[in-house]
């Protein structure tokens, strides 16, 4: 099932910014997010907006074979609203629910537009989430052909008894398979999504998985820790008792190993579950999330955020497809941050970065919890001395509560 | 021609339904206006079902039978609590009768609080009317509590009269014989006015109403009055009678019941006890008035929200109003802030005033494990009172309350209040009473046969030992057929510890316990066990620790947190996030800091709350 849409302001019809948010675009990173809200099943972990084609019936709105051009209508309304400045895409990123189910001439249609109507940056990143099962050599040709550079695979795990456990279909001799024909199509950045603490999952089983993924030679990883999402068949498991939940220390434990094996193997951490090969490697999509860059997030209960407005689509496929086609924008609901919630999101968000926090971002109090922290052996004592908070491995573990404590 | 009685009986006898009888058949209450126990008038009494204050009503009867036929009495009837907290609410209103109409349920027969009133009355030298009530309930054995209860007030079992409070089957018959068995007041009407005040109560609309009973000469409106105790006069705005809503008169007369209104704001002004007079040519004699009562067990209030203090001392001042029998004065506790030691009869009444706090004042509370007064001699040969475990002698430093710091010099002697208790019970439950009187340091006084199959045990025991779960084990140990009553008796040395429960080397006062040597090993362990489960996992290690002194007798460890991080944060988490920081930012107001050691709110609350399991009532 997925989770619920947090509530906010009512969005204009018109789907209208405030001038506020709108000046200094262009100054600022610029990205471009399509959600694709479809999967063959779902995977009993998972809370996102996504739908199989049985949950979805034959609603005509919803369909997937239609899904693009309700797309490209929000993309147009998306210029429309941010002007004739609204700079060139620095990333595109599609996300899911499952892209790859989208036929090769959706991609193209879809980047059509993105390319018409506001443009690439010359060297874009242009992602797209792949599963393993609903992929092959040929199509990931023609992925490439229409213009994407990146490839994320959602591998999860190389051992059996946890992907069946994730509800997860595909052989794990497969994400091998896939690497070589991502790297033979000519993709430069490949990434791979591992999740670690599955119940029943050994630490032989994590390190397996690891060693895996990393034979593969990703020039990226993901790893998160399971997050068991209320709602979803996995949550209902645990709670009958039929599986564990996951265990703090458990997955502590893993996480250091992951920081380990992956740093030992040459991948660096650069956000608290994030992991690149070298800073070109990294996400550049994602880096637009977490330093409060704008991006516009188009498709069913996409996210947006634009110069400190924040505003979120309707969920369901049907009804998205139903405002665009009367010119309306999809958006549920916004808000609009004053400077103390963007001060507040900028440590939470840059806190779990590499790079860290810059001191000046916070008050005095807060740099004396800084010096606490230090002291406590949750941030970088060099970075301290330097002006900035960065996370120790061991803070990184911590990163929630180090930040509770930095903001009164 | 007036008759003054009460009605008293053990717990749910049928006391407040009988008083619906006789206010419909001498027809001050229509049968439209009529509903379930009338004259339990505040909420919590109604959503108990239980009678906490004692109401008194006057009846008009015009008597049906016997000599006085025909003839219109007044009687005046006063409706008694039956819990063993409210005996002292009894006590007070027996003092304005001469008569007691003893209930006993015809199902269940004689009880703990049926012999403890008997006894009350009985001291009070009122005439006894013994009734059996529920006759129409199909268990109800009529023939052998008739004989149970003649047997031990010592009279026929003829003259027991059966009534059914439901049906209203014999109640006639009951109101003709209060007539003619209960004597009118004697008293001269001639002498100076005296008026015992038997309750005093706040009303927001009236100021403190005043209960009295008429013993000499009458009382007038307009009149001018004296309180006897201080000699304070005041003007006399309204008197009347109860029947059953207030009622102005003109006066009330020698032997009468009724209330007074003067336009004091305090009743403490207009005490329970003191005796009204008239202010010119008053009587020189004060009438004996009523022993205060004394709380029993103590604990600390707190609001669970500091800002809250303020409204919490109004509260009690406004809730002391109508409730001579609680007591407070502000305390301080490291671990909750700022609140109040209070005083109370009982756990019951305990319950209810947090329960009156929480919902007629909205106020959110946390309250600490209830603890008995003990006395503390020195061997410099000073004294004095413990309400609060921390200022028990020998605790192991850390925060202390604000008034009297716990003494440094050493303990001669500790005494603790002990009760007298009667446990009436089915005779095949003997053993497991006297199992349980032996594992609460209870000694046997004495034990009788009420018939062949009841038996009724009396033990001195400590207070401590009774007052906390001792009458749930009762009622588990006989089935639900054992009851209790208890009344203090004084004091007895005791061999008592202070057991101190310490957080991260820190003791957190709240959780402080006076217990016997004996259990202080359990408790610490029990608590501290019990906390390990309530704190959450702190970014360090935290040690629990129960300690005797500087001896510690208990250990456990929280260990510390190492994961508190969401793994995934892409662009649509993020407004999640912020709202769920904000929370858990909201969260951490709500956390106390004991030390380094933030504890929630909550977890005070479920380690304090199964600090004894309140006796229920029934
Ligand atoms: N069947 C039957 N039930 C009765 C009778 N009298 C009272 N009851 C029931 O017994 C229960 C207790 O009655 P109350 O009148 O509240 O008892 P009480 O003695 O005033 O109780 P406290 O004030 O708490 O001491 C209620 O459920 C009544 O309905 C009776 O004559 N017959
Ligand atoms: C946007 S999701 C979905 C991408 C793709 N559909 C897939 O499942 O491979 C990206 C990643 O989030 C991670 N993820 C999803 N649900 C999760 C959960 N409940 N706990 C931890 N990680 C989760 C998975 O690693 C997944 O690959
Ligand atoms: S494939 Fe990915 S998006 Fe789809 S249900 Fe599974 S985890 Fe969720
Ligand atoms: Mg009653």
């Amino acid at each position: 099932m997925p989770s619920a849409l947090p509530e906010g302001d009512p969005a204009p019809r018109d789907g209208v910014l405030p001038e506020s948010a709108l000046s200094g675009l262009g100054s600022r990173r610029f990205g471009l997010y399509m959600h694709v809200p479809f999967c063959v099943v779902r995977c009993g972990y998972c809370d996102f907006n996504t739908y199989t084609a049985s949950e979805l019936g034959d609603d005509p709105g919803a369909s997937r074979t239609s899904y693009h051009r309700a797309v490209i209508h929000e993309l147009n309304l998306a210029r429309k609203v941010l002007g004739a400045d609204a700079p060139p895409a620095d990333t595109v990123f599609f996300g899911g629910g499952t892209p790859t189910l989208l036929t090769p001439e959706q991609f193209d249609a879809v980047l059509t537009v993105v390319r018409d109507e506001f443009g690439l940056a010359p060297d874009a990143e242009i992602t797209t989430e792949a599963n393993p099962d609903s992929i092959g050599a040929d199509s990931l040709r023609r992925l490439r052909d229409s213009g994407i550079t990146r490839i994320s695979f959602g591998m999860q795990s190389a051992v059996p008894h946890v992907l069946a456990t994730l509800d997860r279909t595909h052989d794990p001799e497969r994400v091998p398979r896939v690497m070589d024909w991502a790297r033979e199509a000519g993709f430069d950045h490949v990434s791979l999504d591992l999740i670690y603490g599955t119940p029943g999952e050994s630490m032989a089983d994590w390190r397996t998985s690891l060693d895996a993924a990393l034979d593969t030679r990703p020039d990226h990883i993901s790893a998160y820790s399971l997050i068991v999402e209320p709602g979803t068949a996995l949550a209902q498991r645990v709670r009958r008792g039929e599986l564990a939940a996951p265990d703090d220390d458990d997955l502590a434990d893993k996480y250091q190993l992951a920081d380990e094996v992956l740093g030992a193997r040459g991948l660096a951490w650069y956000e608290v579950s994030n992991w690149a090969r070298a800073p070109a490697a990294r996400c550049r999509h994602n880096e637009i999330y977490w330093t409060g860059g704008d991006w516009w997030g188009a498709g069913p209960g996409a996210h947006s955020h634009v110069g400190g407005v924040r505003w979120w689509n309707v969920k369901h496929p049907a009804a998205y497809a139903a405002r665009l086609a009367e010119d309306r924008s999809p958006a549920y609901a916004r808000e609009i941050l004053d400077d103390e919630v963007r001060r507040m999101e900028r440590v939470l968000l840059e806190l779990r970065l590499s790079d860290g926090l810059s001191l000046s971002v916070l008050d005095p109090a807060g740099v004396r919890a800084a010096a606490r922290q230090t002291e406590a052996g949750n941030l970088e004592p060099a970075a301290l001395d330097r002006g900035r908070a960065v996370l120790t491995c061991r803070g990184r573990l911590l990163a929630d509560a180090v930040v509770r404590d930095l903001l009164p | 021609m007036i008759r003054n009685f009460c009605i008293i009986a053990h717990i749910d006898h049928g006391k407040s339904t009988l008083a619906d009888r006789m206010l419909q058949l001498t027809g001050v209450v229509e049968g439209r206006q009529m509903r379930e126990q009338y004259l339990d008038r505040m909420d919590i009494e109604r959503e108990r079902g239980i009678t906490i204050k004692s109401q008194a009503v006057r009846l008009p009867w015009t008597a049906t039978a016997g000599e006085g036929a025909g003839q219109t009495y007044v009687l005046n009837m006063i409706d008694t609590p039956g819990h063993v907290d409210f005996t002292y609410e009894v006590s007070r209103s027996l003092a304005a009768c001469e008569g007691a109409v003893l209930v006993v349920d015809a199902a269940q027969g004689i009880e703990a609080q049926t012999l403890a009133n008997l006894y009350l009355a009985i001291d009070a030298d009122l005439h006894l009317i013994p009734v059996l009530n529920k006759i129409d309930l199909p268990g109800a054995q009529p023939e052998k509590y008739a004989a149970e209860l003649a047997h031990i007030i010592g009279c026929d079992a003829g003259d027991v009269i059966r009534v059914s409070a439901k049906t209203g089957e014999g109640v006639e018959h009951l109101l003709n014989e209060i007539v003619a068995q209960v004597s009118p007041p004697v008293g001269d009407a001639d002498a100076p006015s005296r008026a015992m005040i038997f309750d005093s109560i706040y009303d927001t609309y009236r100021g403190v109403v005043t209960y009295v009973r008429v013993i000499d000469g009458k009382l007038s409106h307009r009149e001018r009055i004296k309180m006897m105790s201080t000699g304070a006069v005041h003007e006399m705005l309204e008197v009347g009678v109860i029947a059953p809503e207030p009622t102005k008169a003109q006066e009330i007369g020698v032997g009468e019941v009724g209330y007074l209104i003067t336009g004091v704001k305090d009743v403490r002004q207009s005490r329970v006890g003191d005796t009204v007079t008239s202010s010119v040519n008053g009587a020189t004699h004060a009438l004996p008035g009523y022993r205060h009562p004394n709380p029993m067990v103590y604990a600390g209030l707190y609001p669970i929200d500091g800002d809250d203090y303020p409204a919490l001392r109004d509260a009690l001042d406004r809730l002391q109003l109508n409730d001579a029998a609680l007591m407070f004065e502000p305390e301080t506790s490291g671990a909750l802030g700022f609140g109040f030691r209070c005083g109370f009869l009982g756990l019951l009444h305990m319950e209810i005033v947090r329960e009156r706090l929480e919902r007629e004042f909205d106020l959110d509370l946390i309250s600490t494990s209830p603890n008995a007064v003990y006395r503390v001699e020195m061997e410099d040969g000073t004294e004095f009172e413990v309400t609060n475990p921390s200022e028990f002698p020998g605790g192991s430093g850390g925060s202390s309350p604000q008034k009297g710091t716990s003494p440094t010099g050493k303990v001669a002697a500790v005494y603790e209040p002990v009760v007298h208790a009667t446990i009436i019970s089915p005779s095949d439950y003997i053993g497991s009473i006297m199992e349980l009187c032996q594992g609460r340091r209870g000694s046997l006084l004495g034990m009788d046969y009420l018939s062949a199959e009841r038996v009724e045990l009396r033990y001195t025991v400590p207070l401590a030992e009774i007052v906390f779960d001792f009458f749930d084990q009762l009622k588990s140990r006989t089935k639900g057929y054992g009851s209790l009553d208890y009344e203090p008796t004084g004091e007895e040395p005791a061999d008592l510890v202070k057991v101190d429960i310490m957080l991260h080397g820190e003791t957190v006062d709240a959780f402080s316990a006076i217990v016997h040597r004996d259990s202080a090993y359990s408790y610490g362990v029990s608590l501290a066990r019990k906390l390990k489960e309530l704190i959450p996992r702190q970014q360090f290690e935290v040690p629990i620790q129960a300690a005797i002194g500087s001896r510690i007798i208990a250990r456990e460890t929280v260990r510390a947190m190492r994961k508190d991080v969401l793994a995934k944060c892409y662009g649509g988490d993020i407004t999640r996030k912020r709202k769920l920081l904000e929370r858990q930012k909201e969260g951490k107001k709500r956390m106390k800091t004991v030390g380094r050691v933030e504890v929630p709110q909550e977890a005070f609350i479920a380690a304090l709350s199964t600090g004894g399991t309140p006796e229920k009532g029934k």
